[in-house]
């Protein structure tokens, strides 16, 4: 779909730029990788080199591995993501169908107040909440499962408004004559939500749960109020802490960076038309 | 909805239960009641107010008094305008620039948006690496081209923008996938009418893309302002505390401060209203200027 005939130049000039930019992405990416496999000297010395014959080391990951406990900050940070996607579309598909469909006293009202919950900033909420938790005996415990879960409920209520914003647009775009259908086969409201409207709007829920999966994985300031104990820390928690105790053993740093980066590039790479989806409707999110 | 099947309201109340009370509970609730903390003493986060302030509006007296919430205002605002000259400006020239080309628009669209699925934590220690004094690549790099001497990147003065340009390069990106998509949805018989009445490339791209462009970009305008408010993750990565000499904080890295570092939870409080009040206003500035037309 050419629309200007451009000069060979002048495209040559674009693809240059293009090509800059792109390995101001990838490059840093590469040396990370690349540098992880070094012992410290070597990559002060000289980081440019790859890590072939005798600067090639595992000490970096094995030393993750031993130090760090970074398979349980895995297993936290998936768990909590996981919870936060599904209870998210699970209850913001709900309010969503209801809010779409049904015209009540006050639906106009608590529209307002699906939008308005996407202006409240996470500063604005976060002390209240950490205090509403802590005296309810949730946050700060020495129990993995309430720390967890005094991760998991904030960021539920963090994007539920933007999901059930995104879901209401495509609710609505259904033709209500299916549901119908289902109604004069008998079924009640609960079963047309389950049976029909669900596995219509899939598309829409896949995007929901992405972008809520990667906003809670790679979110650290919830985290920063509710995880104290390292055994509980999430994965960009442990990188924050990593930094302050570990901060100049560069090899480390580089070996942790790269076993959080790459497992997310897999991911993109395979599921990026929904990733970019997602990312792009949640950004009206607060 | 004329439709039988939604008469029965009953339902209604089961389906939206969940998500409301939800809403209610962590999101509408702990807003105001932070607004009324903002007024209260409280020494720790887990502790119980100790009444008002004496007098009641004392934060807001000290915030007045505070020089690091000037320089907190001062850096977000400046980041503001970071985000939005640098993240929304060079996305739109690749934007413009892979919309003439025909081949590899896919491959550039995947590897422009790739930072911003990654943790900016991740990528604030990546950027530690890359910035090192003695001597990280970009140290490394710049003796190679034969400058003498190290930068030290994270020194007053130089501080500011080796934390802008990280957080700036993560979102560029983003606004790239927005106004590809904006351009996409122009018809292509524009362009080749402009092209039969003799156009040059550069005349579409001002007469016909960038006019047609506006309201895209006026919408990447507002999410870029409000967008830089957010930022925390990245910065307080790389500089925690404000580092250096308290010249680095942000509105939220301020915030976070006094919440978790001074104990000062009432303040901290009351700079979250501050960020609230900054959002609102700035978004209505930006609003304003960037207004949607109608074609």
């Amino acid at each position: 779909m050419k629309k200007i005939k451009g000069n060979p130049i002048g495209r040559g000039i674009i693809y240059l730029i293009l090509v800059i930019w792109s390995l101001t992405t990838i490059y840093p990416i590469v040396w990370v990788v690349q540098n992880s496999f070094k012992a410290k000297d070597k990559i002060l010395a000289d980081s440019f080199s790859l890590p072939l014959g005798d600067l090639f080391t595992f000490a970096n990951y094995r030393k993750a591995f031993d130090n760090m406990n970074i398979l349980n900050a895995y297993k936290n940070s998936i768990f909590i993501s996981a919870m936060v996607a599904l209870l998210v579309i699970l209850f913001a598909g709900m309010g969503a169908y209801a809010l779409s469909r049904y015209r009540f006293p006050g639906s106009e009202m608590l529209n307002s107040l699906v939008i308005a919950g996407m202006m409240f900033p996470v500063f604005a909420t976060i002390i209240p909440v950490f205090r509403m938790e802590f005296s309810w005996g949730i946050a700060n415990t020495g129990s993995w499962f309430l720390t967890m879960l005094s991760v998991i409920l904030p960021q539920v209520a963090g994007n539920l408004s933007f999901a059930m914003v995104v879901l209401i647009g495509y609710i609505k775009s259904l033709p209500v004559e299916l549901e119908e259908a289902a109604y004069m086969e008998g079924c009640n409201a609960f079963q047309i939500y389950f049976k029909v409207v669900l596995p219509l709007t899939k598309p829409s829920f896949a995007t929901v749960a992405i972008f809520s999966f990667l906003w809670s994985y790679n979110d650290l300031f919830t985290q920063m109020f509710f995880m104290r104990r390292p055994d509980f820390y999430g994965i960009t928690m442990l990188l924050n802490q990593l930094t302050s105790q570990e901060g100049t053993n560069y090899g480390l740093m580089a070996s942790a960076v790269t076993l959080v980066i790459v497992p997310v590039i897999i991911v993109y790479c395979f599921l990026q038309k929904y990733i970019i989806k997602g990312m792009i409707a949640g950004a009206v999110k607060g | 909805m004329g439709a039988n099947i939604y008469r029965n309201k009953k339902p209604v109340f089961v389906f939206l239960l969940p998500a409301f009370l939800f809403m209610a509970v962590y999101l509408y609730y702990p807003f105001f009641k932070n607004i009324i903390n903002s007024f209260m003493e409280i020494k720790q986060l887990g502790s119980a107010g100790k009444g008002f302030n004496t007098p009641w509006y004392s934060n807001y007296v000290e915030m007045f008094q505070d020089a690091n919430v000037r320089t907190s205002i001062k850096n977000t605002i400046l980041m503001m305008i970071v985000t939005l000259v640098g993240q929304v400006g060079i996305a739109l020239i690749l934007a413009l620039m892979v919309d003439n080309i025909r081949k590899g628009k896919q491959f550039f669209r995947t590897v422009f948006f790739f930072p911003i699925v990654i943790s900016a934590t991740a990528l604030g220690l990546l950027f530690n690496l890359l910035f090192l004094y003695d001597k990280g690549m970009i140290n490394q790099m710049l003796e190679l081209l034969g400058k003498q001497g190290l930068t030290d990147w994270k020194a007053e003065g130089i501080a500011l923008v080796t934390m802008m340009l990280p957080v700036m390069w993560q979102y560029v990106g983003f606004y790239f996938v927005i106004l590809v998509t904006g351009l996409n949805n122009i018809s292509d018989e524009l362009y080749e009418a402009a092209k039969i009445d003799g156009a040059s490339s550069w005349q579409s791209v001002r007469y016909i893309s960038i006019p047609l462009l506006h309201n895209v970009i006026c919408t990447c305008s507002i999410l870029a302002v409000t967008g830089a408010l957010k930022v925390f993750d990245l910065p307080w990565t790389m500089f925690p505390k404000g580092m250096p000499l308290k010249s680095t904080f942000l509105t939220g890295t301020y915030m976070y401060y006094h919440a978790m570092e001074t104990k000062n939870v009432d303040y901290a409080s009351a700079l979250a209203v501050l960020i609230v009040v900054l959002g609102i206003v700035l978004s209505k500035i930006v609003n304003s200027i960037f207004r949607e037309k109608d074609y």
